[in-house]
């Protein structure tokens, strides 16, 4: 589903090559892992994914479904089943929740050809999902994101991709800035979307998620590459032996 | 005192001095009216400001006018419907008044018959040498309507008057008087189609604890001119919500000029202003706190695109004798272009020494971390930006509260931001 060659992204502003060389597939139904310390390259994928602008790729591509995404702006992307959730939601003051969730749903669908949800059959799902995953719908009338909790942010991004049902999910460390019953509630809403025609990339320091989340698959990035693969057994291995001896290795 | 070292007039001079000339023998009045016109057209003969005149420094009306239409009467203007449902409409359609509609609680007089009788001579001409707008809608000023608002009269229904240009030129005037304790909700309209030229002045006075919403919306097509004057006098205790919406035409110059001589009144000015392509808009607002314990907020909100100009000049002044005045006022400005400009100059005067005055400006740009989020959910570009926008403005409007009212307004934003954003 996911199939990345060779790329190479830098910040476009500073051209500070931070991807450079990286290799990735993940098939429909694998959840992956990507794991690395700080300052490996991440986030940076998980925004080159999505397409956000302040990164460019020079060289390599990014194929969904066999087709490259590169020249899609971020809402083609998304409208062709492309989410990510964010490590650091954005507050958007004066946009109501709400109303970014039903312009979100029904952009979405609009670009499918599909038709728009209709308000009452929009209220009673969000609400629905909403309860699912412990938020107060109170809280949705809220501006977008302004005044929420860590956690409530984390649970409002999930709560966007179980209303959206992407197709490729990139999770960026969604646990930081959980508590343990957050992280539970939160993995369970990723879990409930787990399907075999769906993928999924799961970026995390910490085993803790992947105890929750069990991933197919389990990648470590370093210095903008993938250095090496394996399945959830590789991840149960660096959180006892750290990075430092796979680093060693590849250098 | 002006002086204009250009002996040459302007091709839009010329225009207004000529069609003085033409117009004169048709223009309503007794012969007071007729000495406040001569007089008036004598100062326009002098030349429009420039921006060495400080009051137009940042609107250089001599360079900007450039669209003097003729005066046509037989332009048909259509009217519109209300603005908010259920309004009673006053329509001056082409720069004439309809008959005067009949409301509970309230007079209304064709301001022609005023003109006619003398009785608005008074009111006539210029406040000071560099007001404009007043000379020039004295000179030709041919109708309009007079609201006369019973004390105690509660008046549900909004009162709408709805000046609707055709293409020509027109100066109009409403006069409104609110008796003590009453209240109502009062929208003015500039629209219509065509590059008109319009004046439009309105004096409210307030009377002691009077309590009155006057929406202003402009939304005249592209290369209209709109010069308009709101001037209003508040009594003790009374309290005004000025709202203002431009959304349209070429060039536009508001003065808003409001006095709290009573004391404890309360002002409170909400503005948006949605600029866009080649356009000037100039909103310039002139407040006097005369009295002890008056109160004012002033909040503007502009949103430039193109390489539209825009320009705030928010000038306050607390008086001697008004201690206790509590001001404050916000400029906040979303630019969308590169070339687009906002020139904001705060002014405070203050002569008590017991008050709390403070004014601040923002100038900004879309943000684009809001934007990659709000893309990021499949919503395009257009509509991000849109919805961003309408976050900036639209809580202004929201401060109104009636819903209808907020849903009407929010509803010309959006149409702004389909066609402009």
């Amino acid at each position: 589903m996911l199939e990345i060659r060779n790329l190479h992204a830098r910040i476009a502003e500073s051209g500070v090559e931070i991807i450079r060389g990286l290799n990735l597939t993940v098939k429909a139904g694998e959840v992956a892992a990507i794991m690395g310390p700080n300052g490996s390259g991440k986030s940076t994928l998980s925004y080159v994914i999505a397409g956000r602008e302040d990164y460019e790729v020079t060289e390599g591509d990014i194929l969904y479904n066999g087709e490259s995404i590169l020249e899609m702006d971020p809402a083609e992307r998304a409208a062709k089943g492309v989410f990510l959730a964010f490590q650091y939601p954005m507050e958007i003051p004066g946009v109501a929740t709400m109303e970014f969730l039903k312009v979100a749903v029904n952009s979405q669908r609009k670009a499918r050809g599909e038709a728009e949800l209709k308000v009452p059959e929009f209220i009673r799902r969000v609400k629905e999902e909403a309860a699912s995953l412990g938020i107060d719908f109170a809280m949705l009338k809220r501006p977008l994101n302004v005044g929420f909790s860590g956690g409530e942010k984390k649970r409002a991004e999930i709560l966007q991709m179980k209303l959206l049902e992407p197709k490729l999910c990139v999770l960026d460390e969604t646990d930081s800035g959980l508590d343990i019953d957050a992280l539970k509630v939160v993995a369970d809403g990723v879990n409930a979307l787990r399907s075999p025609d769906r993928a999924m990339v799961v970026i995390t320091h910490y085993q803790r998620l992947l105890d929750l989340i069990v991933p197919d698959t389990v990648h470590v990035l370093y210095k903008g590459q993938v250095i090496k693969s394996g399945d959830k057994d590789l991840a149960l291995e660096l959180e006892r032996d750290g990075y430092a001896g796979l680093i060693g290795e590849a250098a | 005192m002006n002086i204009h070292s250009t002996p040459k007039l302007t091709a839009a001079e010329t225009a207004l001095i000529d069609a003085f000339g033409e117009r004169f023998s048709e223009l309503p009045g007794d012969a007071t009216v007729a000495v406040k016109r001569d007089d008036a057209v004598e100062a326009l003969k002098a030349g429009l400001p420039t921006r060495r005149v400080e009051a137009w420094h940042y609107t250089d009306l001599r360079r900007l006018l450039t669209n003097v239409p003729g005066y046509d009467s037989t332009l048909a203007a259509r009217a519109k419907p209300a603005l908010l449902a259920g309004s009673t409409v006053l329509p001056v359609l082409n720069g004439v008044s309809g008959a005067g509609a009949s409301i509970d609680g309230a007079t209304v007089t064709r301001l022609v018959d005023k003109l006619l009788d003398g009785s608005f001579a008074p009111a006539l001409g210029p406040r000071e040498p560099a007001d404009t707008v007043g000379a020039l809608n004295t000179a030709f000023v041919a109708d309009g309507y007079f609201i006369d608002i019973a004390a105690g009269a509660e008046i549900a229904a909004p009162i709408e008057i709805q000046n609707v240009q055709a293409g020509g030129q027109t100066h109009s005037r409403f006069p409104v008087r609110v008796g003590q304790g009453a209240k109502a909700t009062i929208v003015e309209r500039q629209t219509g189609a065509g590059n008109a030229l319009t004046s439009s002045i309105s004096h409210l006075t307030l009377g002691e604890d009077a309590e009155l919403l006057w929406i202003i919306v402009q939304d005249q097509p592209d290369g209209a001119t709109c010069l308009s004057q709101f001037n209003a006098e508040l009594a003790k205790g009374s309290r005004l919500t000025l709202f203002f919406m431009n959304a349209g035409s070429k060039l536009v110059r508001q003065e808003i000029r409001v006095r709290m001589p009573g004391e404890g009144a309360d002002f409170k000015l909400r503005g948006i202003n949605l600029l866009s392509g080649d356009t000037h808009c100039d909103v310039t607002m002139m407040l006097d706190h005369l009295a002890e314990n008056t109160t004012s907020t002033e909040i503007v909100r502009n949103v430039a695109n193109g390489a539209a100009k825009g320009v705030f000049q928010g000038q306050i002044k607390v008086a001697k004798d008004a201690q206790k005045t509590d001001a404050k006022m916000a400029c906040n400005t979303l630019l969308l272009s590169d070339e687009a400009e906002f020139s904001t100059k705060p002014e405070l005067e203050i002569f008590a020494d017991d008050v709390a005055c403070g004014h601040g400006a923002t100038v900004t740009e879309i943000d684009r971390n809001h934007l990659f989020y709000l893309m990021a959910r499949g919503i395009d570009e257009k509509t991000a930006r849109g919805l961003l926008v309408k976050a900036f403005v639209a809580e202004i409007i929201e401060e109104l509260e009636d819903e209808a009212t907020v849903e009407v307004l929010e509803g010309i934003l959006d149409d702004w931001f389909a066609e402009h954003v």
